[in-house]
């Protein structure tokens, strides 16, 4: 049998079934055994009893999007299958597990061309005591896969250690008892490299978003919880508690935000992370950070909108809101993650440059990157800490919103004798103080632009890749599907096409833009969103060549590799 | 309690120290100067250090207090000076920080924040300046309006129950809960310095007449009168005693004991690189 360089599994099953603990045993599993992998929750908005299905992909190579379909599909029951249908295409030659004491496939599943076996996993379970069918799916998927009993016994006692040795034991008795059941299965070898996989993380790009906003330096972080950005709060008020800092719960978003900017005014370099519905609210805040020079950042990992369109699943649609959302002209920036990996990086870059020129910044992360459990190679450490310029003492009344050459003005924390000043969201004279006057406002607002658009972003504004007279333009988690498409296009041997995947959105960089682009003929923009959110914003700030073109849909389906090679294909073909 | 402090006698601070040169956008007559003046009296008699004072505030006429402080200030947007405040002195817990604003901007816009400012107990002093108006925008009805009061906004009246602040903050758990009266300047100094002093937050409506929307506030002189019972820290006898009164007894009507929220950043010397450790595969 061929050796597959990826291969992707579901196990599904109603909330509560232990589908997605099964998920997880198997993809920690598979990392010790050297594979790279994600793993995503497909989960309805019921807390308990809806549907659950564990998405896995592994792989001999790093991934950042799903595969093109199933290879295999273990049904723990078939509840609410028809919820997660479309999440599923099956492949050709895919394998359907399935016990027969939860009734008939749902057609829905059932129409595809895979091959069905049938096994008693309730039975099975309830032949080894405190048995649970997750276990058994977890034993069945390891002998498939010919993970070895000692990588599932290790993750089962790094994950139910605590739970006492009769869990444990119970626990592993049952997975065993699914290898055996699975011994006459065909084998189809986990994707995996030569080695061990020893030293690679284990991480969602919500822990990621955190770890780097703590490594810049965040202290002090405000909360209100939202589905799917939860998790970048939750760890941080654990990471905080080890290594210093506060986090607030507070009672809205209007309040997270105000709160990070009282922080931050104070000296602390403060965060906050929401999704669409609560960006929406903090939008006059994010303004007034803008006026009164307050570093802050604002993670919005997105989810479909508008509205509360669908909570637990991702689009690429507030990017228009990021970029165009404030009253007035408000200078800020725009930020995104293009991989999971990159969420690491693009929070802590985040948090360097808001401090660095003392404005708002919003990273747009979503709820693919933000959620999905992923095998990474260990991000390069960088070293981008939170610097501000701090004004110490002043010669002659201080000047807070001084009219300097970069636009950055020394800001005076709060403690600090002799620097008193007001903050403030009304239009001031250099001391701070509110003034209407036209020459006023225009000295501030040219100082506010002139900071970001004079900063050296060096080559972090995008990234390249490839070469030729075709170019891909896009940005996000879309990223993780263009950059696959292309890799399997260079298999081909069609290799003139080279990727631009954005990070910074806001400021634009035309300049940068035009000196990657040179001798591309042809573009194509692709994203995630209903009305090609960054194909306009591209159209409004960037030269493109000829007539670029676009592949775009709204969510929750994800953009898949498969799709988006064949959409590359037509593209480059006409 | 609380300790009367002789405002009059000579200390090392002045309250015009604590003055800007930014001059007040008032209207003359305006109950908002006096609480300037108020307030900084009270550090001056407590001896604060301007730089170590933070005035926060958002939008309306009294929330134009900070500028006009030698203090640090930060003027913020409609109906979110608590939280802001609360971002400020939580991460900075020595800083002494006092919130100003108007019934519209306290209990209208930011009424959410006014709830949970008072459950969660940070230690702020909070001066509410109510003139039942809003006047910034030439006035119309507030929460705290009586129901049949004309505006333009509102013909004939909003028709709605005035907001009753001391009520709601004793409810939500404010722990200092106090009315006072801008033409009471001994009076008033003192309920600010008693709230500055009060661990935890520290709630206090100030009667501020509007003299150009509401004339006929300058009979509030005439009406106000001390409380004619002493602060009590039974919130059962505060909550009878401010449910039935007609809005014009003066003084600390409510102060108890509750622990103030725990300020101030978590001291560590763990590396943030060593978090990534969880990760490991």
């Amino acid at each position: 049998m061929k050796h597959k360089t990826s291969m992707s599994i579901a196990i599904v099953g109603s909330g509560g079934a232990g589908s997605i603990t099964a998920g997880n045993l198997l993809l920690e599993a598979a990392a010790r055994s050297g594979s790279y992998g994600i793993l995503t929750r497909s989960v309805g908005p019921q807390i308990r009893g809806g549907e659950a299905a564990a998405l896995i992909r592994l792989s001999s190579e790093p991934i950042d999007s799903f595969g093109d379909s199933y290879d295999i599909l273990l049904a723990l029951d078939w509840k609410n299958a028809d919820r997660f249908a479309a999440e599923l295409p099956m492949g050709p030659h895919g394998l359907i597990i399935t016990d027969p004491e939860q009734g008939a496939i749902p057609a829905v599943i059932a129409g595809s061309m895979a091959q069905v076996r049938e096994l008693p996993i309730g039975k099975l379970a309830k032949s080894v005591t405190k048995g649970r069918p997750n276990m058994i799916a977890l034993g069945v998927l390891a002998e498939i896969l010919s993970i070895p009993p000692e990588a599932i016994q290790a993750v089962l006692t790094k994950q139910l250690g605590d739970k006492g040795e009769q869990v444990l034991q119970s626990s592993m008795d049952t997975v065993t008892a699914g290898m055996a059941a699975a011994r006459d299965f065909a084998k189809q070898p986990l994707p995996k490299t030569d080695d061990s996989g020893s030293g690679r993380w284990l991480v969602t790009g919500n822990q990621a978003t955190g770890l780097g906003a703590v490594r810049a330096g965040i202290r002090f972080v405000a909360a209100y919880p939202i589905t799917p950005a939860t998790e970048v709060l939750e760890w941080l008020a654990t990471a905080l508690q080890k290594v210093g800092g506060k986090l607030v719960q507070a009672e809205d978003e209007l309040a997270s935000v105000n709160m990070i900017i009282g922080a931050s005014y104070g000296g602390i370099p403060s965060l906050t992370a929401t999704s669409g519905p609560g960006l929406s609210l903090m939008m006059e805040g994010l303004g007034l950070a803008v006026s009164a020079e307050v570093p802050i950042v604002v993670v919005d990992v997105m989810r479909v909108g508008p509205s509360t369109g669908i909570a637990t699943k991702a689009e690429q649609s507030d990017l228009n809101i990021a970029v165009y959302g404030f009253h007035g002209d408000a200078p800020h920036l725009v930020l995104a993650p293009v991989s999971i990996t990159d969420c690491l990086f693009t929070a802590q870059w985040s948090v360097y440059l808001a401090e660095a020129m003392q404005v708002p910044a919003i990273l747009l992360s979503d709820q693919f990157l933000g959620q999905a459990m992923s095998i990474i190679d260990p991000p390069a450490a960088v070293n981008f800490k939170a610097t501000r310029n701090i004004a110490q003492h002043s010669d002659g009344e201080y000047l807070r919103y001084a009219d300097t050459e970069s636009g950055v003005s020394p800001m005076a924390i709060p403690g600090t004798p002799g620097l008193q000043y007001t903050a403030d969201g009304l239009e001031h004279a250099m001391t701070g103080t509110p003034s209407t006057k036209a020459e006023d406002h225009a000295l501030q607002m040219d100082k506010r632009q002139r900071k970001i658009d004079n900063f050296d972003y060096g080559d972090y504004w995008a990234e390249v890749e490839g070469s030729g007279e075709f170019a891909v333009i896009t940005w996000g988690s879309t990223t993780g599907a263009v950059r696959e498409a292309l890799r399997r296009l260079r298999a081909e041997g069609i290799d003139d096409i080279r990727m631009v995947a954005m990070r910074l959105l806001a400021p634009a960089q035309p300049e940068k833009f035009r000196h990657t682009m040179a001798g591309v003929r042809k573009a194509l923009v692709i994203e995630q969103s209903h009305s090609g959110q960054f194909y306009h914003y591209l159209r409004a700030h960037y030269d493109l060549p000829g007539e670029p073109e676009q592949f775009h849909r709204a969510g929750p389906l994800l953009l898949r590799p498969g799709e988006t090679t064949n959409q590359i294909k037509i593209w480059r073909q006409a | 309690m609380n300790q009367m402090v002789d405002i009059s006698a000579t200390t090392p601070r002045n309250p015009a120290d604590y003055r800007s040169k930014v001059q007040p956008i008032w209207c003359p007559g305006c109950g908002d100067y006096s609480v300037l003046m108020e307030i900084t009296k009270a550090m001056a008699a407590l001896e604060l250090s301007p730089e170590q004072v933070a005035i926060v505030s958002g939008i309306g006429c009294s929330s134009r207090i900070p500028a006009y402080s030698n203090c640090y200030g930060f003027h913020g947007i409609h109906g979110r000076a608590l939280p802001l405040a609360t971002g400020l002195k939580v991460a900075r817990p020595e800083l002494t920080v006092i919130c100003t604003g108007g019934d519209g901007d306290g209990f209208s816009i930011g009424g959410n924040h006014f709830l949970h400012a008072c459950r969660r107990n940070v230690d702020i002093t909070y001066i509410v300046m109510d003139n039942q108006v809003y006047g910034m925008t030439k006035g119309q009805a507030s929460p705290t309006t009586e129901p049949n009061w004309d505006s333009v906004l509102t013909p004939g009246g909003t028709g709605i129950r005035p907001f009753q602040p001391l009520v709601i903050a004793l409810a939500s758990g404010a722990n200092f809960v106090a009315r006072a009266f801008a033409g009471d300047p001994e009076g008033t100094t003192q309920i600010i310095i008693a709230g500055i002093k009060h661990p935890g937050f520290s709630f206090i409506q100030v009667l501020s007449p509007c003299v150009t929307f509401r004339p006929e506030q300058r009979e509030w002189r005439n009406q106000v009168r001390p409380a004619p019972v002493p602060t009590t820290a039974d919130p059962s006898v505060a909550a009878k005693r401010i449910m039935t009164d007609d809005g014009f007894n003066l003084g600390i009507l409510y102060q108890g004991d509750r622990p103030a929220y725990k300020s101030g950043l978590i001291a560590s010397s763990m590396q943030a690189d060593e978090l990534s450790q969880e990760f490991l595969v």
